[in-house]
């Protein structure tokens, strides 16, 4: 191994990529835009989505109840839905979504009322439809009131007190901390979106910087040079992980920008449309990311950069064009997608065992550590065993290097 | 000097089982002298170079190049060999000045001293013009000084070419022709490989001739023509690999 030689590869490597266009584009243009833009199109579409919903009046039709007067004037009169006028056709209508529900009303049910025993209401939906449901939400308020009126009329008639129906009541009370409520909604998908974002990010140029230029024959040149492979390789390896940190860092930090930033605005949108619970709870889940906790997912994160470097290098020095490459690689972005989706799932937790699986264990020691908790062994434990994945996947990029059947595959 | 010793070298194939790409090849080159090393497309040719240049290790055998064994100081090696092949290309988003310097950096040289032969080899090569323009953009007359300019940047005793006027114009190829002699004539050790019999006819001061891995016939033009009773290269060299018939 020689110093000099790896930092005189390593500077060239990155001059050349700073001056690759494809390379600039994966690792710093697209990690430092995709986030915002993800987050403010999302947002102004669900917030839009939301408002619309919620500013129109559901349209309901009533079907039969001609002997219930006094329920159908109570529907006709509410504000937050509009009865239109029954048609035959109202199921397909409702499937059309020309009207929001329907809601049948049975023969004497007024008359059942009065004798104590009324049979029961349908309401017709499109169950999983959100304006659907908000119509139906407003059926059920109604008749919700009208049953509690009911009772509290029966109640009276026989001089029994309220109360007798609601012996005791219950509440919820939140004894997590601040941080683990946040760090659970959103630490999840943070070390997701990281592992993605490390993997990306070395993609582009570990193809580049091996089967890339075996494809262009600058390969062979370099290997006339007097330096000795590993230095080469280091070298080489080592702008892979530059590309892999910087699109690591780039993206959280434009991540944290955009949450603050972006949190702030949503909450005063919503704030204005009378709406504020759904942008102050965005606002409130950022305040509750515990600072230290991103320092170390950091820490933990830079030894999977290494693996993913080096593995992806040593796929990728297979290849004899960009394109193979390609054709390799890209498929391993699933395997890394799946441990990363298993770690987001609610309800897994760290265990000895879960601790040694690479990619999982990052991502679900990243949610802990984001929520204020630090399990010191599995801590140890899981950078330890990155660093011994990391050391070896580097080894067999070494040894692959050194290989002539793999550099000059026929 | 170059001495290869019963340089073998074998590929396994999945369908044909093993390939002696060289077989028991042995010749020796003087420094001030080219050999020339004449075959067919898949003769050895380029694996015999290669060995050489120590981008392939010897599966058995060895050589001796400017002092150094390749197999156990390859590095040395490469230090004292300027190589030049038509596969040996220039980083396109490096500019023609960047490439050299990145070559003498990697041999070890002082950012004085890479200042200082680029000046000498600009001046040589007539390259001032496009010195620190991108390689990519550049035509194949100056793609190949700057190839030229990269394997003379560390000033090797040793110039291994393997068929480095393959798809060049005429004027190139005359112009690379040219730079091989003026290498000879400044005392390198210099040997040529190509299917070519012209250019081997013009350079070449010992000819060998090798077919299917085997270095068959080794002399000089004259000796060569002596041997097969043919004054054309062409017809000697088919008598030498034993008729048209066999491949």
């Amino acid at each position: 191994m020689n110093g000099s030689h790896i930092a005189t590869v390593y500077l060239k490597e990155l001059k050349d990529s700073l001056r690759d266009r494809r390379t600039l584009l994966s690792t710093i243009v697209i990690p430092t835009l995709v986030m915002p833009l993800l987050f403010f199109a999302f947002g102004s579409v669900m917030l839009k989505m939301d408002q619309q919903a919620r500013a129109e009046t559901p349209t309901v039709m009533i079907i039969a109840g001609e002997d219930s007067p006094a329920v159908l004037a109570r529907l006709r009169a509410d504000a937050k839905i509009r009865i239109v006028p029954t048609t035959a056709d109202w199921r397909q209508r409702i499937s059309d979504k020309k009207i929001r529900a329907a809601v049948e009303i049975p023969a004497s049910f007024e008359a059942g009322l009065g004798r104590g025993a009324a049979p029961s209401v349908t309401i017709y939906n499109y169950s999983g439809e959100a304006k659907s449901r908000l119509g139906v939400e407003q059926l059920e308020r109604i008749f919700r009131e009208l049953r509690e009126a009911t009772v509290e009329a029966r109640l009276g008639e026989r001089g029994v007190p309220l109360a007798l129906t609601k012996p005791f009541e219950t509440k919820r009370e939140n004894v997590a901390p601040a941080e683990k409520v946040g760090g659970n909604l959103i630490g999840g998908f943070i070390p997701y979106i990281i592992i993605i974002l490390c993997f990306t990010g070395a993609m582009y140029p570990a193809m580049d910087l091996t089967a890339g230029e075996k494809e262009r024959g600058t390969m062979e040149t370099l290997l006339c040079s007097p330096v000795a492979r590993v230095n080469i390789v280091l070298g080489k390896f080592l702008m892979v992980l530059t590309a892999s940190i910087a699109t690591m860092v780039l993206s959280l930090v434009s991540m944290s920008v955009t949450f603050v930033a972006g949190g702030s605005y949503f909450a005063a949108k919503a704030a204005a449309a009378k709406g504020a619970a759904a942008g102050a709870a965005t606002g409130a889940m950022i305040s509750m990311i515990d600072p230290v906790g991103v320092i170390g997912v950091f820490a933990m994160v830079l030894p999977v950069a290494v693996f993913f470097s080096a593995v992806i290098f040593t796929v990728a020095l297979f290849a004899k064009s960009y394109k193979e490459a390609q054709s390799y690689v890209a498929p391993m972005i699933f395997v890394v997608l799946l441990p990363a989706m298993i770690g987001m799932a609610p309800g897994i937790e760290l265990s000895g065992r879960l601790a040694l699986v690479p990619i999982l264990n990052l991502s679900l020691v990243c949610k802990e550590m984001l929520s204020g908790v630090w399990h010191w062994h599995y801590i140890a434990l899981i950078f330890g065993s990155s660093c011994v994945y990391a050391a070896a996947a580097l080894a067999l990029a070494v040894k692959m290097f050194s290989r002539e059947s793999v550099i000059f595959r026929a | 000097m170059i001495e290869a010793r019963h340089l073998t070298k074998t590929f396994r194939d999945k369908k044909r089982g093993e390939i002696y790409a060289a077989n028991d090849i042995s010749f020796r080159v003087q420094p001030g002298q080219i050999y020339g090393l004449l075959g067919a497309n898949g003769a050895g040719k380029t694996t015999t170079l290669r060995l050489l240049a120590t981008l392939l290790k010897p599966t058995s055998g060895s050589a001796v190049i400017a002092g150094f064994d390749v197999a156990a100081e390859p590095e040395k090696v490469r230090a004292h060999v300027g190589f030049l092949a038509a596969s040996t290309a220039l980083y396109g988003r490096l500019t023609a000045r960047e490439m050299i310097t990145y070559f003498g950096q990697l041999n070890g040289l002082a950012g004085a001293e890479i200042k200082l032969r680029i000046q000498r080899l600009a001046d040589a090569l007539d390259m001032h013009e496009f010195l620190d323009r991108r390689c990519e953009k550049f035509s194949t007359g100056m793609k190949q000084k700057t190839s030229i300019a990269r394997t003379l940047i560390h000033d090797p005793a040793v110039m291994i070419f393997d068929e480095p006027t393959l798809g060049l114009d005429v004027m190139t190829a005359r112009a690379i022709v040219r730079f091989v002699r003026e290498c000879r004539d400044r005392g390198k050790t210099v040997i040529y490989s190509t299917h070519v019999m012209g250019e081997v006819e013009k350079l070449c001061d010992t000819i060998g001739i090798i077919h299917d891995g085997r270095l068959l016939a080794e002399g000089t033009l004259a000796e060569l023509r002596a041997r097969y009773g043919e004054q054309d290269l062409e017809e000697v060299f088919v008598k030498a690999v034993g008729g048209e018939g066999k491949k």
